[in-house]
């Protein structure tokens, strides 16, 4: 078999180096090598958000980047939302306002909620919608979420 | 899609109140949800960890004439390659899967590992372990399949019509509860009867008659199937999977593998969805048959693909209505027939779909017919109310139409004829309590009934049913000395049942939620737990935490008498705090009390189990505007109202996260969702981008009304709650579309490309 | 998915003597979304992907009112839309570039990958069409400008020959009193294939039709330019009843087929529908411009 590639990234602000084949996705890199299984698999395509990590700054779905891409980048995941024992804000808002039913959709919604908050800290319920839309959930019926999400942008902006 | 709201959103007509029920903690479970560190299925992890691959069939019906696994276990890197000779044990007998009629062990076996035939498009042929997913993918690849390719049937009507190719050469037809030699692919025909329907129809001033056809639809959990097989040296398999029922999955293996209960030990892992489509086993036997073979524990993961083509679905339908009334709304008769798709094996969910046809409606005379059809089509699962929608879509829609020539409002329709107390269905039961009429009631009283509508919008409404089951469940509780409770149950939770159970259980003790500190348990932990379905763990382990309660409030009472040397009917127990009639000296806090267990007797715990009976039904209705592009035909859902007897939220948040939920559910169904089949019978379209579910950005609020009518058979009241909220929006839209257009719909999916056509064969 | 080796060459030098040694076993990565699901699903049997975002001209994003505007290949959508440039000037690739996918698809998907996947569907093709842009392919044999109407020859297939690589999307300024759009039809809101899509540029002097580009997605095997709706609106008046003969010859231009996403009759209605409103969205934002 092929060498694996040696890999060095940040992954919430620590450095991490693993050995990955190219073959494999960011997703598995953080699953099955890093052992970052917060970050879940739904479709494989793009097109469920359960993999949403933020990479360099934007989120993207883990599934369609490679784990070798990662090379110099800067990656944050579901485990680093919560700073230390403290939730973010967002997260609060999800347990307050029941926004998640069985949970494997939600460390997508968490990661793409706290980016649009980042970038816009006042939404329109349209705009969190829109930005919501490549998260797919089967549970909620995204209604609890978007509250939570609203209650979020409140807090943030409070805090 | 923002409208101005001047009304509660979120309405609980509750009927009762207490001091935790009904009030609305954080879920135990949440934390670790809401930080990534919950575990999966798909997350377990163990040291010598094998990663599978199954084989699968590219052809929708085929013969299997030979399988030939050489390569696959020549190529480096693979340790075991399974097929269906690996079962041991004859296939002889019968199973009970706990949802629906009992199954023959030989389908239930081929379902998971084909040995003659492939009957759908993703049956299982084979499985690979190897050391990395990919390398199994690669080994399976090498696998080779001779198959005989046989036409295929994918839906009722080509499966029924005369000469069609037979899926089962022994499948011999049921015919009104009587053996057959009918080789057919269908398996059964069943009638329900009361009164005398050509007799009601006969006094009718209006008769409705027509057909519709609801497509095969997926459950559509955002988790992948997956499970984690180790087969001991002791002899012992010992499972880590995604299930609703760790039970079911451990009598299901038994039974498959040929093996005691007691030698498989099911540990339910945190399950990503289920709606029913996570009752029945694919992966397990697999990769314990993997795990034998390969001495190593074994892991295998569906992709969404196969989620979609070897897993779940619901029966797509064609059913025929015929309803009449007399001019002043009576319903005089109606005649309902149903044919469901089962799937590759018997066993559609055609029966409880015609125990619900008709149940909102107080009917003299009418007859239900079901058939349930095998097709080439994934064996389906329960999907939330499995059933029920298929029939109310037909049957609501018919009533709707019933509302029109007779010039009444389609609620009042409703009123007039809805099932009560006592009230005897088609299909022979008697209702005991039931809250339909508070249901519609509710209704119509919401602002949105009365609310104008805009340019190109309609508003549908449409009510639906379904029971809750109850059977066994088991609760233990240990009292710890800081006053908290450690809670264990079996039903593994999908959607916050750990917290509904909890606060049963802290009601009686007369402590916060947040004492009680809930764990969902493996199969060697806890007694028998029938599965999270049937809309029944709220109801049954809720049933089974209050029993435990008492029985620990029980012993705390005996034990403070203890302490206090009083007779123990003087001491009472409320609200936290022991106190003893006999002297109002004598009191102390909960926490107190279990502070001192250790030195004056030990510590206390309590059980309880039952097989709980008294079970309610629920029935839910909706309230939907629908807004139409007189163009394009595209249909968005602009405003929703769920209305749905719950009996009473232990929770209401997360009943109405259930109601919003199914809601949700009903609307993809109704607009978008569909097995688009091909001419070789393949799903075309098994990915979240072309199977369409619905986004965030497709959907309004859901408001909704928690109606409480207490179910007389429950401690608390509760009804199940988790399903009958799918029924109604499937015709509620069809319903609002026909509002808005002028234009009814008969087929699901009610898209665009069909919306359109409709309009211009209407000459619109 | 089966074994590749990864290359991330920083010049495109490097990047086309890769592309040329492996010729068809190598293919570019750009933002991957669409190239790593074809490889799972084994649509092409590569050797080796060639990621290509390190190269400084595959990200270049620049406009000036002189030479117009340049689009790396692998631009992420986001950082397209999200260019003030872009929103004021071109706002038809806003359009497009907005509802490729959802939010973390464009965090990588690239227009430039989007015409290279060559789909019919492709929401970013008849944008670029509309705004006359030209795709420079750099080569073996140096680099040529290839005119995007022309770029894609059939589905999935494209002019690139090999060792070509597509550099960059090069579009001129917009003449005075432009205006373009595209919009598609999907079924839900978000996250779908165009079922049809039309993408128009118009040009006005006084009131009337100087000149147009007019596109469909999604109803030929390749983006379908529809000269002739051009050509039988020049000179007529900039309203509805002139871009009703322009979406009717679209529609009768349009060769759909029937698939899980629409049939041939509803794709036909949907061009006539569509071209009729982005050419009025059109019209409306030159009269704006």
């Amino acid at each position: 078999m092929p060498a694996k590639t040696y890999v060095q990234t940040t992954i919430n602000g620590e450095h991490v180096d693993f050995l990955c084949e190219p073959r494999q996705s960011l997703l598995e890199a953080l699953r099955d090598v890093i052992g970052l299984t917060g970050t879940k698999e739904g479709c494989n395509d793009g097109n469920c958000g359960a993999c949403t990590v933020e990479f360099d700054g934007r989120i993207v779905t883990a599934c369609l980047v490679l784990g070798v891409e990662a090379e110099g980048k800067e990656i944050s995941t579901i485990e680093g939302v919560a700073e230390g024992s403290s939730l973010h804000p967002v997260q609060e808002a999800f347990l307050e306002n029941a926004a998640l039913q069985c949970g494997i959709c939600t460390p997508g919604f968490i990661v793409a909620s706290k980016a649009l908050l980042e970038q816009n800290p006042d939404p329109s319920e349209h705009e969190i919608r829109f930005w919501l839309a490549n998260n797919l959930c089967r549970c909620t019926g995204y209604d609890k979420i978007v509250r939570a999400v609203q209650d979020a942008a409140v807090k943030m902006q409070e805090a | 899609m923002t409208t101005t709201v001047d009304y509660e959103r979120n309405m609980v007509l509750a009927t009762k109140t207490y001091d935790v029920v009904g009030t609305r903690p954080i879920r135990h479970d949440g934390t670790d949800k809401v930080t990534g560190r919950a575990l999966y299925g798909a997350d377990y992890d163990t040291a010598g960890l094998l990663h599978g691959h199954v084989v699968r069939s590219p052809h929708a019906h085929a013969n299997i004439r030979n399988i030939d696994t050489s390569k696959a276990e020549a190529l480096d890197g693979v340790l075991a390659v399974v097929t269906h000779a690996d079962f041991t044990g004859d296939s002889e007998g019968m199973v009970d899967m706990g949802e629906g009629a009992p199954t023959s062990l030989k389908w239930l076996r081929d379902n998971v590992l084909a040995s003659d035939k492939a009957l759908y498009r993703g049956h299982a042929i084979a499985g690979v372990a190897a050391v990395n997913p990919h390398v199994a993918e690669e080994a399976a690849r090498l696998i080779e399949v001779d198959y005989e390719v046989l036409p295929p049937v994918v839906t009722v009507e080509e499966a029924m019509a005369d000469g069609a190719p037979l899926l089962h050469d022994d499948l011999k037809t049921m015919e009104l509860g009587e053996a057959t030699d009918n080789a057919s692919n269908v398996a059964d025909h069943f009638q329900h009867k009361k009164g005398d329907a050509d007799a009601g129809f006969a006094e009718a001033d209006v008769i409705v008659e027509r057909e519709y056809r609801a497509k095969t639809v997926h459950q559509g959990y955002i988790e992948p199937h997956n499970a984690t097989a180790f087969w001991n040296a002791d002899g012992r398999v010992h499972v880590w999977c995604s299930t609703q029922g760790a039970f079911a999955v451990r009598d299901a293996m038994a039974q498959l593998l040929d093996l005691p209960v007691s030698n498989i030990k099911v540990t339910p892992m945190e399950i990503g969805g289920g709606f029913g489509g996570k009752i029945p086993i694919y992966l397990e036997p697999v990769a314990a048959l993997l795990s034998r073979k390969s001495g190593r524990a074994v892991k295998l993961l569906m992709s969404r693909a196969d989620v979609f083509e070897a897993s779940g679905p619901t029966c797509g339908s064609w059913s025929r209505v015929k309803i009449g009334a007399k001019n002043d709304g009576t319903i005089t008769a109606a005649e309902v027939e149903l044919a469901f798709e089962a799937g590759a094996y018997p066993g559609s969910p055609v029966a409880a779909g015609a125990q619900c046809a008709l149940a909102a409606y107080d009917i003299e005379n009418g007859t239900v017919d079901g058939y349930d059809v095998v097709v080439n089509k994934p064996k389906t699962a329960a999907y939330r109310a499995p059933g029920a929608p298929n029939a109310a879509f037909a049957v609501e829609q018919a009533v709707d139409e019933l509302a029109q020539k007779l010039g009444m409002d389609p609620i009042e329709l409703r009123l007039k004829n809805a099932a009560k107390e006592g009230t005897r269905r088609v299909d022979g039961p008697v209702f005991n309590r039931v809250g339909l009429v508070e249901t519609l009631e509710a209704m119509r009283d919401h602002p949105h009934y009365s609310a104008p509508l805009g340019e190109n919008q309609g508003r549908g409404v449409a009510v639906g049913f379904w029971f809750n089951i109850g059977f066994d469940s088991a609760v233990d509780l240990a009292l710890n000395d800081d006053g908290t409770v450690n809670l264990t149950e079996g039903s593994t939770d999908i959607g916050g049942s750990r917290a509904s159970i909890a606060m049963q259980a802290a009601e009686v003790l007369g402590i916060p939620a947040e004492d009680v500190h809930p764990s969902v348990v493996d199969t060697d932990s806890v007694g028998y737990t029938f599965l999270t379905g049937g809309s029944r763990t709220t109801f049954s382990t809720g049933w089974a935490a209050y029993e435990a309660a008492q029985s620990l409030k029980s012993k705390m009472i005996e034990r403070a008498a203890t302490i206090w040397e009083v007779d123990a009917d003087s001491v009472q127990m409320e609200k936290g705090v022991i106190s003893s009639t006999s002297d109002p000296e004598l009191s102390m806090t909960f926490n107190e009390l279990a502070g001192q267990l250790g030195g004056t007797g030990g510590r206390l715990s309590a059980t309880a189990s039952g097989n709980y009976q008294g079970w309610g039904g629920s029935f839910a209705g909706n309230i939907v505007d629908v807004e139409v592009d007189p163009e394009t035909g595209k249909t968005d859902v602009v405003r929703f109202t769920a209305v749905q007897d719950v009996g009473k939220a232990i929770h209401p948040s997360y009943v109405e996260g259930q109601m919003q939920g199914g809601s949700v559910q009903g609307i993809g169904w109704a607009l978008n969702e569909e097995y688009y089949m091909n001419v070789d019978g393949g799903m075309d379209n098994s990915t979240l981008l072309d199977y369409r579910m619905p986004t965030s950005l497709d959907l309004p609020m859901i408001d909704t009304v928690i109606v409480e009518v207490a179910n007389p058979g429950h401690p608390f009241g509760v009804r199940g709650v988790g399903e009958a909220n799918i029924v109604p929006p499937t015709p509620a839209i069809a319903n609002a579309i026909q509002s808005a257009t002028g234009t009814r719909l008969f087929d699901t999916p009610m898209n665009s490309v069909a919306i359109t056509a409709a309009r211009s064969s209407n000459g619109a | 998915m089966k074994w590749i080796d990864y290359e991330a060459p920083n010049s495109v030098r490097e990047a086309i003597d890769l592309l040329n040694k492996a010729g068809d076993k190598a293919r570019p990565l750009a933002g991957g979304t669409d190239l790593l699901v074809q490889l799972r699903a084994r649509a092409y049997d590569l050797d080796t992907v060639v990621d290509v975002k390190n190269i400084p001209e595959l990200n270049e994003l620049t406009y000036d009112p002189d030479n117009g505007l340049t689009i790396g290949a692998a631009t992420p959508c986001y950082l397209i839309y999200n260019n003030a440039d872009i929103r004021s000037v071109y706002p038809g690739i806003v359009d497009a570039a907005s509802i490729i996918g959802g939010t973390q698809i464009q965090g990588r998907a690239s227009l430039g990958g989007n015409l290279c996947n060559a789909a019919p569907s492709a929401d970013s093709v008849p944008a670029m069409i509309a705004y006359n842009g030209v795709a420079r392919i750099a080569g073996p044999n140096g680099e040529r400008d290839v005119p995007i109407e022309d770029f894609c020859t059939f589905v999935r297939q494209t002019v690139l020959e090999r060792g070509e690589l597509l550099v960059s999307l090069r579009f001129p300024a917009p003449e005075a009193n432009s205006g373009a759009n595209y919009i598609r039809f999907i079924p839900r809101n978000e996250m779908d294939i165009a079922v049809a899509g039309a993408g128009v540029s118009v040009v006005l002097d006084n009131g009337d039709i100087k000149s147009s580009r007019i596109t469909l997605a999604s109803v030929a095997p390749t983006p379908l330019f529809v000269q002739e709706a051009a050509d039988a609106i020049a000179g007529k008046p900039a309203n509805e009843e002139t871009a009703r003969i322009a979406s009717g010859i679209a529609r009768d231009a349009a060769k759909p087929i029937t698939d899980m996403r629409g049939t041939i009759e509803y794709r036909k209605h949907l061009c006539e529908v569509l071209t009729r409103r982005a050419l009025l969205t059109a019209i409306e934002r030159a009269k704006e411009s």
